[in-house]
């Protein structure tokens, strides 16, 4: 039993939908790394509106500040700093191996994909009809994810964190190590 | 946080929002309104910054095309239109063309989701005066205003321009480290509105007093923020004229160069009202609640959209004021202010809000006259710590901050040790 969704909604959908594609697929195949920077960004931003349309405005507007925000702002920078921008200096393409492999890997994800979608989701992991908008009502967009994160999961959460800082320190220590060897 | 979710139910049901159909109208015509409003605005601000500047410097400024010089701006569209569109040879042209747009798109984005007045009473419902209320208001900001990077970084790269290429550097190294104090600076006043969408700040601040009494020293670090997000004077580094020609644009001409600072001066009036919103009470008309409360009127939406105005105008006058007063940071003065004192402060800031804020929960006080005092002493006694103990002369006057003489002979002995020294310095 298919729930009904209006025009208004699934088209889009399924514009922004293609649009990520496309931009993925621009993101692969530029051999600019600028190019493919703002392509990849571009991905990122369709992807948001694909998470809002889906009532998750908090991870959509998440994903516009981490990843198009922070991360490929910083890429951009690394590229300009180390000058990548002319394509001839890097000659990135691999032999046919390689690709073979990816496309393998990637076809195969989509079938994992299919299978997933297409399958039984057991009971326990059903979520009510409903519930999202229920949620949102009474605890508002952040407090829908803040709250199972803070109160039943909260151990996992600060162990991830953990993780995050002691990869914050490895960076810093790398960094400087490399530093003190040249000076 | 309960107080304010419950107050928020008192705000919402009285007149009931409006359907579908009024609801695109009325998002079609405030798009519209705002826009135009926004751009007039905009081009009157580049007449008010130069006779401002005039005035501060005791020169009569641009007074000749119309009364008192109102055409200037209309004369200066005109003449961006008209002139010749160069570019430069070895230029990236696709990302040359983009850069100016993409400046220019978050700087107005970012307007949709801020409360400019009391909602409008109409005969087919109640019509806010915000363009979209979303649920997760202030996130939205912070998300579009750190896309405004982009911009100066691909004009800088795309042009193939040394000057242009340190400048785009320069700004994305300055807007990432100082997006982070201005992201910290704001959670707690997020914790004081347990919500994050600007309609319960500001409802927040009418019943519990304007944030810049409870949050002092949040806003001062929120100030200094946006003055380096907006990339305004004291730190222009990325278009520092006296070092890079003109920066990031330099190598930009015509309408572009214009879309580069129509950007400048929505950012300027962006990061303006985020500070009326957040710390000065938004459109709340002072010493009332009414404008919350309602019985909703157009004579109370008129009167709160201009007291929001008001307070918007007064802090583009202070953007303008502290540009003609303020000489420019060094590039590690930069660095330095963000990094190792503004992010530490608001961190520590954090804790302690929320230390006293739940030390007033378990208290029992609400907010209100005694909730506001207590946060506002506390706010005095830490702005005295900041300013007066921890100070020592280097936050307040930075550009001839007093160095260490180890570090300043550190720094000599490497200088002597570099290549350059034998050569080219003695």
């Amino acid at each position: 039993m298919q729930p009904y969704y209006s025009l208004y909604y699934t088209f889009p959908f399924y514009l922004f939908g293609v649009i990520a594609i496309a931009s993925a697929l621009a993101f692969v195949t530029r051999k600019s790394p600028v190019t493919a920077a703002l392509w990849l960004v571009n991905t990122m931003f369709s992807l948001s509106v694909l998470f809002v349309l889906l009532d998750a405005q908090f991870i959509g507007v998440m994903q516009v500040l981490v990843y198009a925000g922070a991360i490929m702002v910083v890429f951009l920078f690394v590229i300009m700093l180390l000058n990548l921008g002319h394509p001839s200096e890097i000659a990135d393409q691999r032999g046919r191996w390689p690709t073979l492999v990816a496309a393998a890997i990637g076809i195969l994800m989509i079938a994992e994909i299919m299978v997933i979608a297409r399958g039984k989701v057991a009971s326990r992991f059903q979520v009510p009809p409903d519930f999202a908008a229920e949620q949102m009502q009474q605890y508002g967009a952040i407090g829908t994810v803040a709250r199972p994160l803070f109160n039943e999961y909260l151990l996992a959460f600060e162990l991830t964190s953990v993780l995050l800082l002691v990869a914050i320190a490895g960076a810093v220590v790398l960094g400087r190590r490399k530093d003190t060897r040249a000076g | 946080m309960m107080h304010v979710a419950a107050l928020l139910q008192v705000v919402n049901p009285q007149i009931p929002p409006q359907g579908n159909g009024v609801f695109v109208i009325a998002t079609l015509l405030k798009m519209v309104i705002m826009f135009t409003i926004l751009m007039v605005v905009v081009a009157y601000l580049t007449l008010a910054e130069r006779r401002i500047s005039a005035w501060i410097q005791d020169r009569h400024g641009p007074n000749r095309v119309g009364p008192q010089g109102l055409f200037q701006p209309l004369a200066d569209g005109l003449k961006n239109f008209m002139k010749e569109e160069t570019y430069p040879e070895a230029a990236n042209k696709p990302i040359f063309i983009l850069a100016p747009i993409l400046s220019f798109i978050p700087a107005l984005t970012t307007w949709c989701v801020i409360p400019f007045g009391a909602p409008f009473p109409t005969r087919w419902g109640r019509i806010d005066m915000v363009v979209a209320d979303l649920p997760v208001g202030f996130l939205f900001i912070l998300a579009i205003s750190s896309l405004g990077v982009y911009g100066i970084v691909l004009a800088g790269w795309a042009s193939n321009n040394k000057y242009a290429l340190l400048g785009g550097l320069r700004s994305s190294a300055q807007m990432i480290s100082y997006e982070i104090s201005l992201g910290m600076s704001t959670i707690p006043v997020l914790l004081l509105a347990g919500n994050v969408t600007l309609r319960s700040i500001v409802t927040q601040q009418a019943y519990g007093g304007w944030n810049v009494v409870n949050l002092t020293i949040a806003f001062l670090i929120f100030l200094v923020a946006a003055f380096a997000e907006t990339n305004r004077l004291p730190f222009d580094l990325p278009e520092a004229e006296t070092e890079l020609v003109a920066g990031y644009h330099t190598e930009y001409s015509a309408m572009k160069f214009s879309l580069f600072f129509i950007a400048e001066y929505a950012n300027m009036v962006t990061a303006s009202a985020l500070m009326v919103t957040l710390f000065f009470g938004g459109f709340d008309v002072p010493f009332t609640a009414h404008d919350n409360i309602g019985p909703f009127t157009g004579w109370l939406t008129l009167l709160s959209v201009m007291i929001f105005v008001a307070k918007l105008l007064f802090f583009l006058f202070f953007f303008m004021w502290v540009r003609w007063t303020l000489p420019r940071f060094r590039y590690d003065q930069l660095m330095s202010l963000g990094w190792k004192f503004m992010l530490p402060l608001a961190l520590t800031y954090i804790i302690v809000i929320a230390a006293v804020v739940l030390v007033l929960n378990v208290a029992g006080i609400t907010p209100g006259t005694m909730y506001s005092s207590i946060l506002g002493a506390v706010n005095i006694v830490l702005v005295m710590i900041v300013f007066a103990i921890l100070d020592h002369g280097r936050i307040i006057s930075p550009a001839y901050g007093r160095m260490e003489g180890a570090r300043l002979a550190r720094l000599r002995g490497v200088a002597a040790r570099s290549p350059l020294a034998s050569g080219v310095t003695r």
